[in-house]
């Protein structure tokens, strides 16, 4: 446990300290949703028909594009070595740095979503269920992320590598997600696409970092 | 258990020496029994007319595509596991054919689709999961080539291969949780198979001859991947001497 917070602050604090990759990943999140209402028109109908949808894609391309430096500098600098060969479980760590991933590129996206809401004229029955549904979601996002992120640390181009693995794997994500939304706009209980997320996100906590700890391992052999 | 005797190269080289011949007599026979049964003697449906003949080809390659990465899956696990020499090899042999049944499949059914639903593709459980199934081969496949060290990729590869596994029993039971355009099983059910023995037999024959096809092109890619690590290795002895 102290291994746990020990790694969650220091994570933190780094990302405090060298500041602006958090802020990055919202604006990244803020610009690529606002590209939508060029690409089809700024017709309302058609935008409130289309906005959980946009929303939860580019909150899911955002989490995916900030993974990629999960597990990258402590490699490159060898903390990585470090935190493995320490008497404490690396599971704890992995754990740790999740945790602090979301905090930093997740709980954003979910502060910024009722901006985007209102830009691309979501109904308010949805926002609720919007901001449930991305609170339940993006954590999981996060855990396979994280699978991902550790299998392709030293390879050749892992970002667009990361993507490739990782995005398939989101799917069911994305559909129970935008679900919750459509759901609550059509006046529906959101209740059981709400559970069907929160399942999701315990199966990912029971496996994934399990999956994550032993690529790592392989990663630093 | 029995397997374990077949994780020995030089044990696997003779027996696929001696199984070789007869997967591939036995592939051809079946896949040219069930094309002649499935496209001429077998009548065509009441209902999608000459088009269910697409059926012949598109419902083996699908379960092929499935048993394929279960094989990819189970190599991967006795590699990361038991650390058997031929795990890797198996696995990383089985993913381009793998990868071509679900391909095959996909356009199959997106042949058959266009006439029947009016679409080449629409976006119901099951076609989304064996979409997701290739892009799995595609990862998979990228992942082990991606490190310039190539046991490192094989490694991450065979734990992706693990996990990726959860999609196997969706594409399974996807058709059963969600009510969806794309029909049910009818050959494998505990009530006996829903259709008649005239499609059964060339639709089984076919499935044989993929599943023989399968084993006779796994058993070629990994003698001859055994037989390149031996160049690589006497290269090796060679530059050394």
């Amino acid at each position: 446990m102290t291994a746990f917070r020990a790694v969650l602050l220091r994570d933190l604090r780094l990302a405090l300290r060298q500041g602006g990759d958090a802020a990055v990943v919202v604006l990244f999140f803020v610009l690529a949703a606002t590209l939508f209402p060029f690409g089809v028109g700024p017709e309302p109908n058609l935008l409130a028909r289309i906005a959980s949808g946009v929303i939860w894609v580019t909150a899911l391309l955002s989490v995916m594009l900030a993974l990629d430096r999960l597990f990258l500098a402590d490699h490159e600098d060898g903390s990585l070595e470090a935190l493995a060969t320490a008497p404490a479980p690396l599971l704890a760590a992995v754990l740790a740095k999740c945790l602090a991933q979301w905090l930093l590129a997740g709980v954003p996206l979910i502060v910024a979503a009722p901006l985007l809401a209102l830009f691309l004229q979501l109904p308010a029955e949805g926002l609720p269920a919007l901001l449930a549904a991305l609170t339940l979601g993006t954590p999981t996002l996060v855990l396979v992320g994280a699978v991902g992120a550790a299998l392709v640390l030293g390879a050749r181009r892992g970002g667009v590598l990361l993507a490739l693995l990782v995005l398939p794997l989101a799917v069911p994500v994305l559909i129970f997600g935008v679900a919750a939304v459509d759901a609550a706009v059509a006046g529906l209980p959101t209740r059981p696409h709400l559970l069907v997320l929160g399942a999701l996100l315990l199966a990912a906590l029971a496996t994934a970092p399990f999956a994550a700890t032993a690529a790592l391992r392989q990663a630093i052999e | 258990m029995a397997l374990h005797r077949f994780a020995n190269p030089a044990r696997f080289l003779r027996f696929s020496a001696v199984a070789l011949p007869w997967f591939s007599v036995a592939a051809v026979a079946c896949i040219a029994a069930g094309l002649v049964l499935g496209l001429v003697v077998s009548p065509a449906d009441y209902q999608q007319g000459e088009t269910v003949r697409i059926m012949y080809v598109h419902v083996p390659a699908a379960w092929m595509a499935l048993m394929v990465y279960t094989v990819m899956a189970g190599g991967s696990v006795s590699a990361l596991v038991w650390k058997h020499p031929l795990g890797d090899l198996v696995a990383r042999a089985a993913a381009p054919i793998g990868a071509g049944f679900t391909l095959i499949c996909l356009v199959t059914g997106a042949l058959w689709g266009k006439p029947m639903w009016g679409a080449w593709w629409v976006w119901d459980a099951r076609l989304t999961s064996v979409l997701v199934l290739f892009f799995l081969y595609l990862g998979y496949m990228a992942l082990q080539n991606a490190f310039d060290d190539p046991t490192r990729g094989e490694k991450a590869a065979a734990l992706l291969a693990i996990v990726g596994f959860v999609n196997v029993p969706i594409i399974k039971w996807s058709v059963d949780w969600w009510n969806t355009l794309h029909q049910p099983a009818s050959v494998a059910r505990l009530a006996g198979p829903s259709i008649h023995a005239s499609m059964l037999v060339p639709l089984l024959l076919m499935g044989a001859g993929f599943t023989f096809y399968f084993a006779a092109v796994l058993l070629l890619r990994v003698r001859a991947e055994i037989a390149a690590r031996r160049i690589r290795a006497l290269r090796l002895v060679a530059m050394e001497g």
